[in-house]
């Protein structure tokens, strides 16, 4: 390992009170969780951080459940706590889908969902997902809970709303209007791959569109939405995603074929509504 | 630190953000952990963390305090798993075969064989191409 761990230091809270002191009394310090993108940068020798607050013993904030209609994901909740959760299942079964195609199997055991949106990558399997069911982020502090939809949590690359002295604690979904949930993500391979485009919708009455690796953040397609909601045809909502989104050439794809994948998946989610 | 290795208790004193990979290989002397990328992609690393596979190149030693970790030298020598490996020729280079046995190891006999093929998505060879790998699984499940 490139970064030298003897000097770091991983404090280990024994409940959420005590991680939330910690976190108020050293800014400095930086959550962790299940490890799975903070230690590719240790082995990679560009770890920011020398001391860690160990989120993972925290098990009040894995907690998968509906209460008064709204189902709650933990922040801590791993995304095969989440594949397996029969609230999911039922109300968001697009989001148990997506907790499936992350990473391997070794990787769904340790990455949570709370890591996922807290590191706010635009490739982020569960966010198109969590965009579409318009989930609301719990923010805790020692000055208590504050609420923020995850629109207005993901402030740009990479970067989020989170302050200083807060946790993610939990996701909170509202139901869902009726209508069919789509979900796909499309990589270089079938299973093990970081998404060139990743597509999420609600076909219904209300049509709801989200997609990811297509702009620097995962994006609401909103005005693809506002067409498709009009009575607009599949060529004039097809016209507003490409206006709305605005891929890059990496190592991973080329716009041209992340505009034309997109396109494709939009065209196969609605193409029978 | 304790915690329990290979089903015996054992206190290991190494600092809590060392890879585990790293604690089983060196402080442990158990070097049947091997490390392939190092970023979570190739699955050589996997142990098995309270029963389910994980990659040990991604977990730091002090969040596995209190529990239980297997390695490949956990598994009992007259496993199938084991025998079949050898009989199929399910190895080559040997550097994946851990992985994939701990992972092969956990799904136990409770998955369809298509499962198999999912589980061990996160499993790379570049040696075998896989038949060998699945039909020494699907012997050791019959």
């Amino acid at each position: 390992m490139r970064t030298a761990a003897s000097d770091l230091e991983l404090v280990r809270p024994a409940s959420l009170a005590e991680a939330l002191q910690a976190l108020a009394g050293d800014p400095a310090l930086r959550p962790i969780a299940g490890a799975t993108d903070l230690f590719v940068d240790a082995n990679a020798g560009v770890l920011r951080g020398r001391r860690f607050l160990d989120l993972w013993p925290l098990r009040e904030l894995a907690r998968i459940e509906v209460k008064e209609d709204v189902l709650s994901v933990g922040a801590l909740a791993t995304f095969a706590n989440i594949a397996r959760a029969e609230a999911v299942r039922q109300r968001l079964p697009i989001l148990a889908e997506a907790a499936r195609q992350v990473g391997s199997l070794q990787i769904q055991n340790r990455a949570t969902i709370g890591g996922n949106v807290a590191t706010a990558s635009p490739a982020a399997d569960s966010l198109p997902v969590l965009l579409v069911a318009e989930a609301v982020v719990v923010l805790q502090s020692t000055g208590g809970q504050r609420r923020l939809p995850l629109t207005d949590f993901i402030t740009g690359y990479r970067r989020t709303a989170l302050a200083a002295g807060e946790l993610i604690a939990a996701f909170e979904i509202p139901p869902l209007p009726d209508g069919a949930q789509r979900f796909r993500k499309v990589g270089a391979r079938a299973a093990q791959a970081i998404s060139k485009v990743v597509l999420a919708a609600l076909v219904g009455p209300v049509a709801r569109l989200a997609a990811g690796s297509v702009a620097p953040v995962p994006l609401r397609l909103s005005r693809t939405e506002a067409v498709l909601a009009s009575g607009g045809s599949l060529a004039e909502a097809s016209q507003a995603l490409q206006e709305e989104i605005s891929p890059i050439d990496d190592l991973r794809s080329t716009a041209a074929y992340r505009r034309r994948v997109a396109q494709n998946l939009l065209e196969s989610f609605f193409a029978g509504r | 630190m304790r915690f329990h290795l290979n089903g015996r208790e054992v206190d290991v004193q190494a600092p809590a953000m060392k890879r585990l990979l790293d604690v089983l290989r060196e402080d442990c002397g158990l070097t049947g952990t091997k490390e392939g990328c190092g970023e979570g992609e190739c699955g050589s690393c996997t142990v098995l963390l309270e029963g389910e596979p994980v990659c040990s190149c991604l977990v730091p030693f002090g969040q596995v305090a209190g529990a239980r970790v297997m390695t490949v030298e956990g598994i009992p020598a007259d496993h199938p798993l084991l025998r079949h490996f050898v009989e199929q020729g399910a190895t080559q280079c040997g550097a994946c075969t851990p992985g994939f046995l701990l992972t092969a190891y956990a799904l136990g006999s409770r998955a369809a064989a298509e499962e198999v093929r999912a589980a061990l998505a996160g499993n790379l060879c570049r040696c075998t191409g896989y038949q060998a790998i699945y039909r020494s699984i699907k012997k050791a499940r019959a």
